[in-house]
């Protein structure tokens, strides 16, 4: 319990710090905010009136905690461009970006977990060798050259799948997923090649430990003792690395939604960066760091569940 | 709770110098044993050379154009084919690597001087500053999505190479601080350190002559991989829009571009593509090269 008091504990200092250097990013563009967002050609007046609407007159620390007690209720500001509140354009763009997600491990684990535990028990065999130049190659291959391969032969050269026209899932589920799978696959082999290799390492590890001789030696065949003893402790560390590859599947997600026009969190960022929306920036930054901490922390905690040694051990 | 991670730390280089043996040497020879190290190795070395020699051996200027060649295959005249305006795709890719290479250095250069006096004297001094301040910020900056960060910080510095260069030095720099200060930690605890402490050498000379080269290993390793990393994200900011500007040849741009012609000129999406993957393949294979070479306990699991 204490532990997970200590985690809780940690990740608030991180989310202040990170509200604040979300906050100064709208600071750091160069010149004035008001010019660069309304153009050169705008009225000194509009520029005023922009500049206050926003505060931008008042002191630096005033500002930073009126919009830290207007994000704390859930109000991010109103985008630069339409006025749309910018939680409303987050929340919108969620749900495509979280299916991504979702379906990028599901496409990692099918691929991951029976080469891992293959290539970990035949080690040196056929599967190892080849899943080893497969993670290789998964690690090296940018995702975004390899959803142009997966283009060019899926959707050009056979016509299986197409290379966007996106449809939300409560509309028409089979067109969805038909859309969102070439995506998937296009960030998941990379995910897939990391995963395979910490579950290989991981349970070559628990392979040669002492409780698993003793299940060997007890005369278990070779799957019990892998399926039921060997692979739930290599599984242990494969899920905290799980974890802090989300952060990263966002980031890479940015790109995927991108090229294939879906209307996902990523590519809201991106069009919003073209649009000079700042304010939306801003506030879909902040929700990606506080995704990142909540998964984190989520992790931390299944952690617990999964490896009763950690509430023991100190924490860190 | 400050040593969990400094079990990660071992002391390389010593083994080595028990058997007489220069470190260097012996280094470079576990390193040449391994054929994909060795492979990678000369990837990159081809790649630097093509990049440092672009104006010699690219057969037309990068932004030379030749219209009647738009959109053309693979050809005598155009080994690469061509792009929409007839710029020969080959110049384009060797000048490229430039851009590529350049990344490599700026991004890492970056995260090198903001990681490695950062991680000394946190993982030196510890105490307040180190748990209560540097940590927090790391903490924070790794609490954000790298790619997020990157183009959120490139954007609003105004984008541009430049500017993407500093937006991924700093996105890379939390990962430098840590393993910096995880090595001076236990580094300082050893025997030598302490010795020279307790004979009155001053703090900045130990630092830089005792702990800083027995935490080179972790280091090198870091940094060879985070170079392939660099030219994966300049890719990326320059795919997105907001790395290098047109008509710059960038291998991530040149991917972007040829987005709209996929059907009728694919050849302008694969050479860009290979050359990226060949980039970061090559310093990942160093990389695992460089430390195994620095590890041989860690041999080939």
């Amino acid at each position: 319990m204490a532990y997970v008091l200590r985690r809780l504990a940690l990740s608030i200092p991180t989310l202040l710090l990170g509200s604040i250097l979300v906050f100064s990013l709208i600071h750091l563009i160069p010149g004035d905010v008001a010019t660069v967002v309304l153009g050169q050609e705008a009225t000194e007046e509009a520029k005023e009136a922009f500049r206050r609407q926003l505060g931008l007159d008042r002191p630096m620390v005033v500002q930073y905690f009126a919009w830290l007690g207007n994000v704390l209720t859930g109000d991010l500001g109103n985008s630069f461009v339409d006025r749309t509140p910018v939680l409303e354009l987050i929340l919108q763009r969620l749900p495509a970006t979280i299916e991504l997600t979702i379906g990028t491990f599901i496409v990692a684990l099918l691929i991951a977990v029976p080469t891992g535990i293959l290539s970990a028990v035949r080690r040196g065999g056929f599967v190892d060798y080849f899943s080893t130049l497969f993670a290789l190659g998964g690690m090296s291959f940018p995702s975004f050259a390899l959803a142009y391969l997966l283009i060019i032969v899926f959707a050009i050269n056979l016509k299986w799948l197409p290379a966007s026209g996106y449809v939300p899932f409560t509309e028409d589920p089979v067109g969805n997923l038909k859309v969102m799978l070439l995506p998937m696959i296009a960030t998941g082999i990379r995910e897939a090649a990391l995963l395979m290799r910490m579950l290989r390492s991981s349970l070559l590890e628990v392979l040669g430990s002492e409780y698993v001789r003793v299940a060997r030696a007890k005369g278990l065949n070779q799957r019990v003792v892998v399926m039921r003893h060997a692979l739930r402790n290599a599984l242990v560390p494969v899920l905290t690395a799980a974890g802090l590859l989300v952060a990263g599947l966002l980031g890479g997600l940015v790109i995927t939604e991108t090229l294939f026009g879906i209307p996902g969190f990523g590519r809201l960022i991106v069009e919003s960066i073209f649009r000079r929306d700042y304010i939306t920036v801003q506030g879909a930054i902040l929700v990606s760091a506080l995704l990142v901490v909540l998964i984190n922390l989520m992790v931390d905690l299944l952690y617990v569940v999964v490896d009763p040694r950690i509430k023991l051990a100190k924490g860190g | 709770m400050s040593t969990s991670t400094a079990q990660e730390a071992r002391p390389e280089l010593s083994k080595a110098r028990v058997r007489g043996d220069h470190p260097i040497r012996s280094f470079l020879r576990r390193f040449s044993r391994n054929r994909l190290a060795v492979f990678g190795a000369v990837v990159i070395g081809l790649m630097i050379l093509i990049a440092l020699l672009a104006p010699l051996i690219a057969p037309y200027g990068p932004n030379a154009q030749d219209y009647e060649a738009s959109l053309q295959n693979e050809s005598f005249r155009h080994p690469m084919g061509a792009d929409l305006s007839g710029r020969d795709q080959l110049s384009r890719i060797i000048y490229g690597a430039r851009i590529s290479v350049q990344a490599s250095l700026y991004a890492v250069g970056i995260a090198l001087l903001i990681g490695v006096p950062v991680g000394l004297l946190t993982g030196y001094y510890r105490g307040f500053w180190d748990e209560w301040v540097v940590m927090r910020i790391v903490d924070t900056l790794q609490a954000f999505p790298f790619l997020i960060l990157a183009l959120a910080l490139a954007a609003t510095l105004g984008g541009g190479f430049g500017k993407a260069m500093i937006a991924i030095g700093i996105g890379f720099s939390p990962g430098f601080i840590r393993i910096v200060r995880a090595q001076v930690m236990t580094v300082s605890g050893q025997e030598f350190v302490q010795a020279a402490k307790s004979t009155g050498v001053k703090d900045f000379r130990i630092l830089t002559r005792h702990i800083l080269p027995n935490s080179m290993a972790p280091l090198l390793v870091q940094t060879t991989l985070a170079m392939g990393s660099a030219i994966l994200a300049e890719a990326a900011l320059s795919f997105l829009g907001l790395g290098v500007q047109p008509p710059t040849p960038s291998w991530g741009k040149m991917l972007a571009e040829s987005k709209d012609y996929l059907n009728v000129a694919p050849h302008l999406a694969y050479w860009p593509g290979l050359g990226i993957f060949l980039a970061v393949l090559g310093f990942n294979l160093m990389g695992d090269g460089v430390r195994e070479a620095l590890d041989p306990r860690i041999g080939h699991r």
